[in-house]
């Protein structure tokens, strides 16, 4: 009896597991059915899954139309392309920029002797740690007396240094996990230590840089509250233009927030699909190795 | 000159573990401790950036104000509540989502795809398009309650509500994240136990707590740990969402930080309750590292 209850379980599963998957992933499918929906069909009592979808929104975040002389009309562009063009910039300088450098500090920290190893990593870590909200009033005050506010480099710097901890973490566990031997049998034969990182230390962890490249680049993405407080009209990013498109007076225009996110979203799933077997791995800092 | 360039070479040789570290932590020190020990100087200051008034030496006012303080206490409160409400349904789910996408089925890799894919969302995204979704006159979500359940529910016009909306958007984007520290160390419990207990015809209960928990409890903790810490300091999605409202019910400490530190520039009691927050994640992070180095002891 009990048998034949775990059977009936087991050939059911697979379809349950399937339903709660598209359960999770509606909301999803929702904000993509939004930002193709006319208008009209947006914000009804009774949600609607059938239009005619149309690419409006997307139209509209790029370009609008101004009022040139009676009767004529021109298409003029939007800021919304440089906030896409400067999460883009952002975020790839800052994560190559960090990785190349944690890459480094992580290579030293995996191979050579040093005194209070484990405070170095604790300390790497807790940077990460820390609660944005709680770095970002002093960081402001940093960045007012700089007068690096709403500039491309301190933008830079900002999240080069929010990706070095993860950077530093994740690159440790790719070189611990490859062994030193080879190495040592190159330092015996003479090769100096940076030769011995760089000839054959580095070119065993190429898909770990991959992935850490990737994850990293997600988090940068995804950041928002660095970005309110510390960029301006030239250098804001795509999450900031989002959340000012909510406080909109004639109330908020859902068609095209809807087509940002459904723009935003995408590259970092897709990403995140490619990287998917390192997915525990960057999330936990390189702790667990699955 | 060639003696003096294999000097050079060989200096550089030896001092290498301190070349490749130095421009990292030079960029931490001065982009994360710097400006939080200028913080903390201010925190012992009243002073407001907007105002044009020197500092004034206050001394451990602030902090005294904001521990007797019942408002920043209530605010404390309603971030715990979000955090033992959100992260004791995420572990829940996360492992019942484990168990259920543990065996192969055709397509698995695509659906888990799906599943994942909230978490790798902008939380700004997120919350905004959850506003949206909740929407008491045109949500999708009211929608299927009104009609399925032929409840009205406030999702984010009700105070009473209002939070466990808020937990239930966390859950949703993380209960994933548990379920791959679940499947991780259910894969790694030797088959051959599995196999015997099966064959003991153990219940499905004895099963679990003896042979699988103690498997995946230590990935479980470290788990519950970066949940608790990023639930503690979750911004993004509570101040698009609600804004911390209705009324202060989604006010969370997180929330309250940026009023005081933005909305009424009060730099320096905004400084003094930001080390407030810090205290709390360093002593976490401190419990992660921990946790962690044990794990990796346990897997050497």
């Amino acid at each position: 009896m009990d048998n034949k209850h775990g059977n009936t379980w087991k050939m059911i599963k697979p379809y349950v597991a399937v339903v709660v998957s598209l359960i999770y992933f509606f909301p999803v499918l929702w904000v993509f059915l939004t930002a193709f929906k006319p208008r009209v069909d947006i914000v009804t009592t009774i949600p609607r899954f059938l239009f005619t979808p149309t690419l409006d929104h997307f139209f509209r975040l790029f370009f609008r139309r101004v009022t040139v002389a009676p009767g004529e009309f021109a298409l003029e562009a939007t800021p919304f392309a440089r906030f896409f063009l400067n999460s883009i910039f952002l975020s790839l300088t800052s994560v190559a920029l960090a990785l190349a450098l944690g890459t480094f500090a992580a290579y030293a920290i995996s191979r050579f002797p040093m005194r209070n190893k484990g405070f170095l990593m604790f300390y790497i870590l807790s940077n990460r740690m820390l609660p944005p909200i709680a770095v970002v009033v002093p960081l402001y005050l940093m960045y007012r007396t700089l007068g690096i506010m709403n500039t491309y480099g301190g933008m830079t710097l900002l999240y080069t240094a929010f990706s070095i901890p993860l950077a530093i973490w994740m690159m440790k566990s790719f070189f611990d996990d490859i062994p030193y031997e080879i190495e040592e049998a190159a330092r015996v034969d003479g090769s100096s230590r940076f030769r011995a990182f760089y000839k054959t230390a580095l070119p065993q962890v190429w898909v770990g840089i991959a992935a850490t490249f990737i994850i990293s680049l997600i988090f940068v993405w995804n950041e928002f509250l660095f970005a309110l407080m510390l960029t301006g009209r030239e250098t804001r990013t795509v999450p900031v233009a989002l959340s000012t498109a909510l406080r909109g007076e004639r109330g908020v225009d859902w068609g095209l927030l809807a087509s940002v996110e459904a723009i935003y979203v995408v590259p970092a799933i897709i990403l995140a699909f490619v990287a998917q077997g390192f997915l525990l791995r960057g999330l936990t800092f390189g702790t667990v190795r699955k | 000159m060639m003696e003096k360039e294999s000097r050079l070479k060989r200096f550089f040789d030896r001092r290498l573990a301190t070349i490749m570290v130095t421009p990292c932590i030079i960029i931490l020190l001065g982009m994360f401790l710097f400006p939080l020990l200028w913080s903390l100087g201010l925190s012992f200051y009243d002073y407001s950036v907007l105002r044009p008034v020197p500092p004034r030496f206050v001394g451990f006012q602030h902090y005294n104000e904001i521990i007797r303080d019942p408002y920043i206490w209530a605010r404390f409160a309603t971030s715990m509540r979000f955090v033992a409400l959100a992260v004791g349904l995420q572990l829940v789910l996360g492992v019942a989502l484990a168990f259920l996408m543990y065996d192969n089925f055709k397509g698995k890799k695509i659906f888990m795809a799906l599943m994942l894919s909230p978490m790798m969302m902008a939380p700004v995204a997120v919350g905004a398009f959850f506003r949206f979704m909740y929407d008491p006159s045109f949500g999708i979500i009211p929608y299927f309650t009104r009609t399925l359940f032929n409840a009205d529910i406030g999702w984010v016009t009700d105070p009473s509500v209002a939070l466990y909306s808020l937990v239930l958007v966390d859950t949703w984007m993380w209960s994933p994240f548990v379920m791959l520290f679940t499947l991780a160390g259910l894969l790694s419990i030797p088959q051959h136990l599995l196999e015997m207990s099966s064959i003991d015809r153990a219940s499905w209960w004895q099963r679990f707590r003896n042979i699988i928990l103690p498997q995946i409890k230590p990935l479980l903790i470290l788990a519950l740990l970066l949940r608790t810490m990023e639930s503690f300091r979750l911004f993004d999605t509570i101040w698009v969402m609600t804004g911390g409202g209705p009324g202060l019910s989604t006010e969370t400490l997180a929330i309250t930080l940026y009023r005081v530190a933005f909305q009424h520039w009060h730099t320096g009691r905004s400084s003094a309750m930001a080390y407030i927050m810090l205290i709390v994640v360093i002593v976490l992070t401190n419990l992660y590292l921990r946790l962690s180095m044990r794990q990796e002891g346990a897997r050497r």
